[in-house]
């Protein structure tokens, strides 16, 4: 659906984005996930036909985004960062501009309203003065328009900033419903909002992707190193001479927790999961056993490792 | 077309929409009751051999309601858009940036020419109650309002020039405002070379906005005059083109 190749994109005096090369299939939900300036809307103008990349070509389900714009144009639905609208107008009548601006015709446009509306749950709110709505309708009448004509690519710039919890909530939702039908891409700071919605992301920093996977998949990358922690009602030392035994564990600490219980934090071998000989051991010796989790990265652990200024020195 | 269409229907519901446009049209009724008011006295007073439309013309009033209110009219075209982000939404939808120029052209000339409407009550006033009616015939009539529409078409596309240029409307109308007076200014200049002779008083005399108007409200449409304000409008479009355009340029 997308395919971007050794894209550049220079401002005067700095390069939002460097070399950029990614492919996004049909169907799929991708997240480019970034600090503030890793240049995610210029990639999703870019890509919305509203300004050309210095160099480097992009396409939009085989058309180029520069000389087939007229093409590309028809085939997406862009919500730009913070949703502008015409706040003078009321609801179905600036989605009703909207379609016919896209060329859809009479019949055909208020019967796609209906719907989006439906979709969008601004049924109640259709003849209110768009300025007069709360933000969440406002993103919600955004959304919409961006749905109006069916386009096969939906590009949401931050689509849940400045949303409450609830809102974000049903925002959320509406876009994983969403990417049944359509092919998304969103752009987004908030980790949970990725880790929730997205079946693919793409890690920007200063231009350039640092990583692309599933968020899965990220996380199974990251955890190498991520410890098992067990808590068990046992003596110190045949605990630690427990651990001694058991060949899959690299490295392990144990520490005194409340009353009878000890810590004990449990470095496997990489990709070995502990966790179901750690409860074998405790049943057979009759330990109480009250805690066994695995410290998991978050996606928010991945971000920050990935992106922060002394990674180089880390390497 | 669809398009084109859809869009001048905006920029009138976004000049309705807002207060814009019923002050710009309350101040042009007050300064056109004014002027109406001022014709008539001199009318009463002295009797005159000069066509009531020129009359009119020779007031300030006309100049006054055209240099102030074309960029007022035009200020929000371009510059509004680009502040407040919609100009982002409208060219990625599948509008040409022509259409886009064209439709925010015709929307301002739509406004402009509603805009002048009260002036056909005021003629019909004079007709009503002076004893000639042939005072005022259609074709002086029409030959005015000829000569309004292209003075207009010249300052509206004047004034979309000087918005595509700036996201601020306070600088857009003073753009369109520094460019239409010294226009219009240029008319002074022919006078201060009238009766003289030379390629320079020549040059300057096709310049004269005064002079042109005065014909057209004689009912003399002159095919330079037409050629002259039909050119710079296209000029003035071409350049708004490349402004829109410009945000695509490598």
């Amino acid at each position: 659906m997308i395919e971007v190749e050794n894209l550049t994109k220079r401002y005067t005096g700095h390069t939002a984005v460097t070399g950029l090369s990614f492919t996004v299939g049909r169907g799929e939900i991708v997240g480019l996930l970034g600090p503030n300036g890793a240049g995610k809307s210029t990639i999703m103008r870019i890509l919305s036909c509203y300004m050309p990349a210095t160099s480097g070509t992009a396409r939009v389900a085989g058309y180029d985004v520069f000389t087939q714009a007229d093409e590309v144009r028809r085939r997406i639905g862009y919500m730009p960062e913070n949703n502008p609208l015409h706040r003078d107008m009321r609801v179905r009548e600036y989605l009703k501009f909207r379609a016919r601006l896209k060329g859809l015709g009479r019949a055909r446009s208020r019967e796609r309203i209906d719907v989006v509306m439906q979709q969008c749950g601004l049924t109640e709110v259709s003849r209110r003065i768009i300025g007069q709505l709360s933000k969440g309708f406002q993103q919600r009448v955004g959304l919409a328009d961006a749905l109006v004509h069916e386009p096969e690519l939906i590009i949401l710039d931050e689509p849940t900033i400045g949303l409450d919890p609830n809102q974000i909530r049903a925002v959320r939702q509406l876009i994983k419903d969403l990417g049944q039908k359509h092919t998304v891409l969103i752009s987004t700071h908030i980790l949970p909002e990725v880790e929730m919605t997205c079946s693919r992301v793409l890690i920007l920093h200063q231009g350039r992707i640092l990583a692309a996977d599933t968020p899965e998949n990220l996380q199974k990358i990251m955890s190498d190193g991520g410890q098992v922690i067990a808590e068990i009602a046992a003596p110190e030392e045949e605990l630690r001479a427990c651990w001694e035994e058991i060949p899959e564990v690299e490295d392990f600490d144990v520490s005194a927790a409340e009353g009878e219980y000890r810590r004990c934090a449990l470095t496997p071998r990489p990709g070995v999961d502990l966790r179901p000989a750690i409860f074998a051991l405790a049943r057979e010796r009759g330990w109480p056993l009250r805690e066994l989790t695995r410290s998991r990265y978050s996606l928010e652990d991945i971000f920050v490792r990935v992106t922060r200024p002394d990674k180089e020195e880390d390497n | 077309m669809q398009a084109w269409w859809t869009m001048v229907r905006r920029e009138l519901g976004g000049i309705f929409g807002s207060w814009t446009g019923y002050v710009v049209i309350s101040v042009v009724l007050f300064l056109l009751g004014l002027c109406f008011v001022n014709l008539l006295q001199a009318l009463n007073s002295e009797p005159t051999e000069q066509p009531v439309m020129e009359l009119f013309y020779s007031t300030y009033y006309f100049w006054l309601i055209l240099l102030l209110a074309a960029p007022i009219i035009t200020m929000r075209s371009f510059a509004l858009e680009k502040y407040s982000g919609t100009f982002e939404t409208l060219m990625t939808t599948p509008v040409s940036d022509f259409q886009v120029v064209m439709a925010k052209f015709t929307g301002a000339m739509i406004f402009y020419m509603m805009m002048w409407l009260p002036l056909l009550g005021c003629i019909f006033i004079v007709r009503h109650y002076s004893n000639a009616p042939d005072v005022l015939d259609v074709a002086t009539l029409g030959s005015t309002f000829l000569g309004i529409f292209l003075l207009g078409a010249l300052y509206m596309s004047l004034g979309c020039f000087a918005s595509a240029l700036t996201r601020n409307q306070i600088i857009a109308a003073m753009g369109a405002f520094a460019l239409g007076i010294s226009l219009f200014l240029l008319s002074f200049l022919s006078i201060s070379f009238a009766g003289r002779t030379g390629w320079l008083a020549q040059l300057f005399a096709h310049f004269s906005l005064l002079e042109h108007m005065r014909d057209f409200a004689r009912g003399v449409v002159d095919t330079r005059a037409l050629a002259f304000y039909s050119s710079l409008t296209v000029l003035f479009l071409f350049l708004t083109h490349k402004v829109v355009e410009s945000r695509r340029w490598k």
